[in-house]
């Protein structure tokens, strides 16, 4: 048991947030707290390409939008069920990583991180052309076809109960990415890469399944968002804004750890919308969190996770 | 009007706005030579240049070739408060803490801008008569000025660089900061000095898009983008190649058009930009690899 006392904390801080709207059932308890989830579940599996592999991806939110699109169009267009829609968002966010990754992955530092910018971009303009998808302006689901899932009203509380499932499911991906082999030879790639290789460790392919692996999650989440949704348009699925809060999210809570970015998107999710609710500052709400990420940059770099296991070794084993 | 005189003027405009786009692209580029930094703040400062010149035009009727100098220093300044505020702590860490940093500088600006000014459109109401070659093609005074203007803002920034002091310390850094620094060259001040002659191409970029095009807070995003694009085709780090790079962002944005939907423009711009950055990473204009 001691064992998994790190992945079994980070569950629990989950658990207990995902919990509050299952109890209060308050409708807009779940809304706000499905934006945190979302913000958990996207943060939490870039970090197993940014936090232990090194790799700053900044167009991220690319897969959100390609499982979004593919999920919808299964629905919208092929009319089959979310079930289906899921696994074709998540196949074709695998397939598209994989062959993209084995290209871009090559790249290293900034070239990858403007690389990433440049396909999130291209897909979105792509997008934007493509009849079948609705070109700019999109795709909307009927609300005839909510009926198999209980009617509209019943679509908020089911996409965030199958939410909760992708956030937990991200969690323990995470801690078994790390406490495994193959999180090693990430890990040991983002320290030296050459150095990895000479110790054996097979970079490409090790690179390319982390990001495969980081691609997924964002599909399934951007499945369920556009479900709930019943609309999607480029600007929405492709929204580069959304991609670097991801980043933020991770850097606040602490890289490379299984919980920092849970707390991280916690933080930060529920700071906005507290910024967003205040009468004077709602305005300026960008450049508050603007002025705050620039402080943790510049004076916490390792994040909040970071900075308690620096300075609290004892809590190591806690804080994975 | 005939095809060849549509492709003509199409190509005319491009290729002159190209020339802006390559100023704006300059000052990343610069930036990312000498500190190894991709400046996210970038659109932001170019979005600053294009207000400060609409505020200089509008509140107080100056001529705007004459308010470009002003937005310059302006410009300069800037970038040395933004240097020292967010990039000179974190310029030996990381890149992601560069590109993080930078970008909190970007919110904080969209974030105050958007405050003030809405993210509704201005227009700088200025016209210069306009140019007519053969029978047809006409090219806007403006957008021949702004060529103008660039070109001369490129021949003093490399007079700047190869003829001055100044410039001759900020090439030293970019190759080598530590043999810079053991040749006695004030290495935080040159840094600074850069990161503030790049805000200041920005800037100057932003008050030329003024005069020619409709400007609003966010609008400088696009030209971010599109600088990425020209200084990945140009060679990162290479401020001549940036101006080519943004030359050829400028014909593809005259010629494609012309055959198809202008929608497919961006899809073509950074299909390209992926493809440039996977096959030839240093360039349209760059070495070949590993020389």
């Amino acid at each position: 048991m001691k064992r998994f006392t790190g992945l079994l904390v980070s569950l629990a801080a989950v658990v207990v947030l995902a919990v509050i709207p299952l109890i209060t059932h308050k409708d807009s308890s779940m809304q706000s707290m499905f934006t945190i989830l979302l913000g958990i579940a996207l943060a939490s599996s870039l970090n197993i390409l940014l936090g232990y592999t090194g790799y700053v991806s900044f167009g991220h939110i690319v897969y959100f939008g390609i499982g979004g699109y593919v999920g919808f169009y299964t629905m919208a267009q092929l009319g089959q069920s979310l079930w289906i829609a899921l696994l074709a968002g998540a196949a074709a966010a695998a397939v598209f990583s994989f062959l993209l990754g084995s290209a871009i992955l090559r790249l290293r530092g900034a070239y990858f991180a403007l690389a990433t910018i440049g396909v999130n971009e291209a897909m979105k303009a792509l997008v934007s052309n493509f009849d079948p998808f609705g070109g700019p302006i999109g795709m909307t689901l009927k609300v005839s076809f909510y009926k198999d899932y209980g009617g509209f009203s019943n679509i908020g509380w089911m996409s965030y109960r199958l939410l909760i499932v992708v956030t937990l499911a991200v969690v323990i991906t995470s801690y078994l990415v790390k406490k495994s082999k193959f999180g090693l030879g990430l890990m040991a790639i983002r320290e030296d890469e050459d150095a990895a290789e000479v110790m054996g460790v097979r970079a490409p392919s090790a690179k390319t399944w982390a990001y495969v692996l980081s691609a997924v999650f964002p599909a399934l989440v951007g499945v369920l968002f556009f479900f709930k949704n019943s609309n999607i348009e480029p600007g929405d699925a492709f929204r580069l804004q959304l991609s670097i809060e991801m980043i933020v999210m991770v850097m606040l809570g602490g890289l490379g750890t299984v919980i920092g970015p849970i707390l991280g998107a916690g933080a930060y999710q529920a700071l906005r919308s507290t910024l967003l609710t205040v009468d004077k500052v709602k305005d300026v709400q960008l450049a508050v969190a603007g002025v705050l990420l620039l402080l943790i940059i510049l004076f916490i770099p390792t994040g909040a996770i970071g900075w308690v296991r620096r300075r609290f070794p004892r809590l190591r084993r806690v804080l994975e | 009007m005939s095809f060849g005189e549509l492709l003509g003027a199409s190509l005319l405009d491009g290729l002159l706005i190209g020339f802006v786009y390559g100023v704006a692209a300059m000052g990343l580029t610069l930036i990312f030579g000498v500190m190894d930094v991709i400046n996210l703040a970038h659109g932001p400062l170019i979005a600053i240049g294009m207000f400060f010149l609409y505020g200089l035009f509008t509140h107080f009727g100056m001529n705007p070739y004459l308010a470009i100098i002003l937005v310059a220093f302006a410009g300069l300044l800037v970038g040395i408060i933004v240097y020292f505020a967010a990039v000179h702590r974190v310029i030996n860490a990381p890149p992601l803490s560069s590109l993080l940093s930078t970008f909190s500088v970007n919110m904080i600006i969209i974030g105050v801008g958007t405050a003030l000014l809405s993210t509704s459109a201005y227009n700088v109401d200025f016209k210069l008569s306009s140019l007519t070659i053969g029978s047809n093609i006409t090219i806007t005074g403006t957008r021949l000025m702004a060529a103008v203007v660039a070109i001369i803002v490129t021949a003093l920034l490399y007079g700047f660089l190869y003829r001055t002091r100044a410039g001759k310390y900020i090439r030293a850094v970019s190759n080598n900061r530590q043999a810079a620094e053991l040749m006695g060259i004030p290495s935080t001040r040159i840094l600074a000095l850069a990161f503030g002659i790049g805000t200041m191409l920005a800037m100057t970029a932003g008050a030329l898009i003024a005069t020619i095009l409709p400007i609003n807070i966010l609008a400088g995003g696009t030209y971010e983008l599109k600088s990425f694009v020209i200084v990945v085709l140009g060679g990162l780090g290479n401020p001549l190649g940036a101006l080519a790079g943004g030359l050829v962002l400028g014909l593809i944005e005259g010629l494609v058009p012309v055959f198809m939907e202008a929608t497919w423009v961006p899809v073509i711009e950074f299909g390209l930009f992926v493809l440039i950055l996977l096959l030839m990473p240093n360039g349209l204009f760059g070495k070949k690899r590993g020389s």
